[in-house]
């Protein structure tokens, strides 16, 4: 089957549970000629179908990214909300400034949540050498910042992104003192207690793996 | 579900003294349903709130078109989310009124303030069991709140309340169902109950499985971890539902720095999810 039969039978998908099926078919197939179709499903408020959509764009990768930022001022927000995720999947650093200002500005706690995760997993070899270490700063000043965000799930996904961050910035001690000392914070201070479990998760995994 | 403020935009800036003051006066109804909410949505638990709201319970000024009566559910969520005991005996008298929303706001109310002097006013409400519970003809609603009803003595404990729940698992309607299945779960601890949550979660309608993903994540239905992760749902309720089987779990260790399997395995499932 072609991948423009694939795109057809998402379009003519006339139930939720059609465009579902349809979606995760062509998602499959991992071609960059689905991308503009894969981001129109992203804004039909079919949430199982967002997410086939997502999985399929994190699977074509980089061909895709610079489609969806063309496209990002339209979205509406679900729409912004799954495209975060894809870039946060995708971690190409042409999203990077883009998941910064997301991660600690947007609107749409389901969008600072999506990006404070992406941040901690760009790909990093992507970037010129003197770019990685002042970009790697931003993002770690930005998911320290979104650590106090107010809604519990939004600091969740800062604490994943942070721990990520530090698995790539081991070999600095600064970096590594100023999470270290963050998820120390949260362990002890955190309203919520998933926050506080999972910092603890995140320190643990640290001193496991020294 | 509990009644929030949309994720999009700023409630009005009100302070303690100006949404009392707002609550009290008699010409502006809109200004006093909102302050009514704003002192739940703030937790304004301040004795003077208390009081303001419990004046708004009595209120018969504010009127729907359908007969009842706005402000009085708003005090009720507003109570419930307050916690003061004090609120318990006039929201047991809500049970008693004509408004069925009035009703179910103060069942879901004394479900989290409440204590077992509820149990027989709320256990009341079940007379007549399924064959009773119909729908209101030409409403959108049930007699009772039945949800409400069940949901508050499933979380207050209510043992003797068993026999009286067991049969609404067969309501024709699903979320009542569900609640059935809910308070069993809590008041048995029998898996039986939780899996049929997690059947739900498999179900056509999303508006259900939601509905199933908010009740599994209440009575923290640790088995139902994989299935909420692959629950065709929203993230964000998904996580949440997570976070209250994580919540259950952390609470059975002495301390944080302790953390079960069944704990990292929960936060496994939600680190996939944001």
């Amino acid at each position: 089957m072609s991948i423009q039969k694939y795109i057809e039978a998402v379009e003519k998908a006339d139930s939720a549970d059609r465009l579902l099926e349809a979606t995760e078919a062509l998602a499959d197939q991992k071609n960059p000629a689905a991308t503009p179709t894969l981001i129109e499903i992203l804004g039909y408020n079919n949430p199982g179908a967002a997410v086939a959509a997502v999985d399929g764009l994190i699977d074509i990768g980089e061909p895709a990214v610079p489609y969806l930022l063309e496209n990002l001022d339209s979205y509406n927000y679900g729409a912004r909300a799954w495209a975060t995720r894809a870039f946060a999947g995708i971690g190409d650093p042409r999203a990077l400034d883009l998941l910064l200002n997301a991660a600690s500005t947007d609107f749409s706690l389901s969008v600072r949540r999506a990006a404070a995760r992406g941040l901690g997993f760009i790909n990093w070899s992507k970037l010129p050498l003197q770019e990685i270490l002042p970009d790697q700063k931003r993002v770690l000043d930005v998911l320290l910042l979104v650590c106090e965000d107010g809604e519990w799930v939004v600091r969740y996904a800062a604490v994943v992104g942070l721990q990520a961050l530090l698995e790539v910035v081991s070999e600095n001690s600064e970096f590594v003192k100023q999470i270290l000392d963050k998820f120390q914070y949260l362990r002890e201070k955190d309203p919520e207690i998933a926050v506080r479990a999972r910092s603890q998760m995140a320190i643990k995994a640290l001193v496991s793996s020294k | 579900m509990q009644q929030e403020y949309p994720e999009f935009g700023e409630p009005e800036s009100l302070t303690e003294e100006t949404a009392i003051a707002k609550l009290l006066q008699k010409e502006d109804l809109g200004q006093r349903y909102y302050a009514a909410w704003w002192l739940g949505r703030f937790r304004v638990a301040t004795p003077r709130a208390i009081d303001a709201l419990l004046m708004a319970l009595e209120d018969s000024q504010d009127r729907a078109p359908d007969g009842g009566y706005p402000l009085r559910r708003n005090a009720a969520r507003a109570l419930g989310k307050l916690g003061d005991k004090r609120a318990i005996a006039p929201l047991i008298r809500c049970l008693g009124f004509p408004d069925v929303y009035v009703r179910e706001a103060a069942a879901q109310s004394l479900e989290t303030v409440g204590d077992a002097s509820c149990i027989a006013p709320l256990l009341k409400l079940l007379d007549g069991g399924v064959a009773a519970a119909k729908q209101v003809p030409g409403k959108p609603h049930l007699v009772q709140p039945y949800e409400a009803i069940i949901e508050a003595l499933g979380t207050l404990g209510a043992q003797e309340a068993k026999d009286a729940i067991e049969p609404f698992l067969q309501h024709p309607v699903a979320k009542v169902q569900y609640a059935a299945a809910r308070a069993m779960y809590q008041l048995t601890g029998n898996s039986v109950y939780g899996d049929i949550l997690v059947k739900a979660l498999a179900g056509d309608n999303l508006q259900l499985r939601r509905s199933a993903l908010i009740d599994l994540g209440a009575i923290g239905y640790y088995p139902a971890g994989e299935a909420i992760f692959n629950t065709l749902a929203e993230n964000s309720i998904k996580l949440i539902a997570l976070r209250g089987l994580l919540e259950y779990q952390l609470k059975k260790q002495s301390e944080i720095a302790a953390l079960s399997e069944e704990s990292i395995k929960l936060m496994q499932l939600m680190d996939g999810l944001l």
